[in-house]
């Protein structure tokens, strides 16, 4: 076996790659900051406060004691320390997600929105430049839209992934077709997505939008929409970490930082006929 | 099996570390002087594209069957000012909007001075800042009608509305201020405005945020500029770091 390197992430997509790393995980925390202004989601164009289907709340017990009480749809499950109450400042507090996960920490929707619509630019703007480059370059026909035969072989892509036999050799050296359906859903799907959603919160911009507000249902539909959309965010970050780890943490890390992706080979040797 | 497990273990604590490190990076540069200020900029590339996107165009009008059954208040609900408690013992018959500042006919109109300008009536959706919304049936006269009744003069930028609820105040650009859905509203679903929404005068801008649609409205003045009211940052609720500009 012999290790092949190859030039696997152009200079421009691994800065636009930190670029969107940076940027979502501030999305994130300040979206949890202005989520906690109003703990709770609903469906429709207004909120009916007597119906959310999902609410991280607080109850206090007999003896005064903080409960953290998440109701998700007709289920209640207590989730003390973790959602509707977490300890601040060494006290339990009602708070919808706890301190560490928001920005700023404490209780602060004016700073949280400031962090949000600064940080939504960037990413949009770094969204569009990364469709743009992918579109020249080919990037995007070339190694994200599957192939007809990746198609065909996604039925055992899909078993390989699950025992977690991943490509390798020359099979590594491109996308398989999980890869290449999974960011293309997440790049189209959920960063297109939760970028319309929010701009369907926008009470200016549903003057132009309240067709795509209506499409889904109302103003309230698009906020739980952006919400587990950034969920989807949360869980495509948890899948690639675990999938980064699993097939080679250095090779991958070295990748996207300086672009070099390091393959397997078999080494042919020439034979007597 | 251990590299593996040591290895996650290194890179889950380091995923942790980070994490940390950031969100804590991220309040201390929220304490700081500068960062608001550059935070808040981008706010003004919001409202430039906004205005640039929809210019005039009108936020959607509902049907009566999508009237919320209990339009949330928020903020103060019930002034404790003297003056206030006064004109409300007597259901507001002795009230007067003032108009002044850069204008050339002050004007002090009562209520039913008001009803008699050309009335609106529309079902619009309540943003608040918080996340949660309702649709409410407002009646009232287009601020506009009222600007042109007082003739703004040509150093007039900003409208400025003064409160009953103490130190309440909230500002609007002419732009804003001139819009058809813009109104100064007396009635809430076919009902005097309750005291708790805002009695007997409040703000309707229902293509910003809640926190611009000024209750208990006393005193509208024409300005040049807000840099001189309240803490200067042209409302409330800005003062306390808000958007001026909340169409977002």
């Amino acid at each position: 076996m012999q290790k092949r390197v190859l030039y696997r992430h152009t200079l421009p997509l691994r800065i636009m790659h930190w670029v969107n790393a940076v940027c979502l995980l501030i999305l994130l925390g300040s979206g949890l900051q202005i989520f906690n202004a109003h703990s709770a989601l609903y469906w429709g164009q207004g909120s009916d406060f007597h119906h959310p289907w999902l609410i991280l709340g607080a109850t206090s017990d007999g003896d005064g004691s903080l409960r953290g009480v998440t109701m998700v749809g007709p289920y209640r499950f207590n989730t003390t320390g973790w959602l509707g109450v977490s300890e601040m400042d060494g006290a339990p507090t009602e708070r919808g997600f706890p301190n560490w996960a928001t920005i700023p920490g404490p209780q602060w929707l004016a700073l949280g929105r400031a962090w949000h619509f600064f940080f939504a630019w960037i990413f949009a703007i770094n969204g569009v430049c990364f469709v743009a480059y992918a579109l020249w370059t080919r990037h995007l026909i070339r190694d994200l839209v599957p192939t007809r035969k990746d198609w065909r072989g996604i039925g055992r892509s899909i078993v390989d992934h699950a025992l977690l036999r991943h490509p390798c050799g020359e099979a590594a050296a491109r996308y398989n077709v999980l890869q290449r359906v999974a960011y293309l859903v997440v790049i189209f799907g959920l960063g297109g997505g939760i970028v319309l959603m929010g701009l369907a919160m926008s009470p200016r911009m549903d003057s132009v939008l309240g067709w795509l507000v209506d499409l889904v249902g109302g103003r309230q539909s698009a906020r739980s929409i952006h919400f587990l959309l950034a969920m989807g965010f949360v869980a495509f970050f948890l899948i690639h970490m675990f999938e980064v780890v699993i097939t080679g943490l250095g090779n991958n890390l070295r990748s996207i930082i300086t672009g070099r992706y390091a393959i397997e080979v078999e080494t042919h040797h020439e034979t007597d006929h | 099996m251990k590299p593996i497990t040591n290895r996650r273990r290194f890179l889950l604590d380091s995923l942790a570390l980070t994490g940390t490190v950031m969100l804590g990076g991220c309040d201390g540069i929220s304490r700081t002087e500068w960062a608001p200020k550059v935070l808040n900029s981008a706010t003004a590339l919001s409202r430039a594209a906004q205005r640039a996107l929809t210019g005039d165009a009108m936020v959607e009008e509902f049907s009566e069957a999508d009237i919320s059954p209990w339009f949330r208040p928020n903020g103060s609900t019930d002034p404790a000012s003297v003056a206030y408690r006064a004109l409300a013992a007597n259901g507001f018959r002795d009230y007067r909007l003032e108009v002044g500042g850069l204008v050339t006919h002050p004007l002090s109109l009562s209520l039913d001075q008001l009803r008699l300008l050309p009335n609106r009536t529309q079902i619009t959706r309540h943003d608040c800042v918080e996340g949660w919304s309702v649709i409410g049936k407002w009646t009232g006269v287009q601020l506009s009608r009222v600007l042109q009744l007082a003739q703004p003069n040509a150093a007039a930028r900003y409208v400025v509305f003064h409160c009953y609820d103490d130190g309440y105040y909230e500002s609007l650009g002419l732009d804003s201020a001139c819009h058809p859905q813009t109104l100064l509203a007396w009635e809430l679903n076919d009902k005097p405005v309750p005291i708790a929404n805002g009695a007997p005068l409040r703000l309707r801008v229902p293509r910003q945020l809640g926190y611009k649609m000024a209750k208990y409205l006393r005193r509208i003045d024409l300005v040049a500029s807000f840099k001189d009211t309240g803490g200067g940052n042209g409302g409330y609720w800005e003062d306390q770091g808000y958007q001026w500009y909340a169409g977002i």
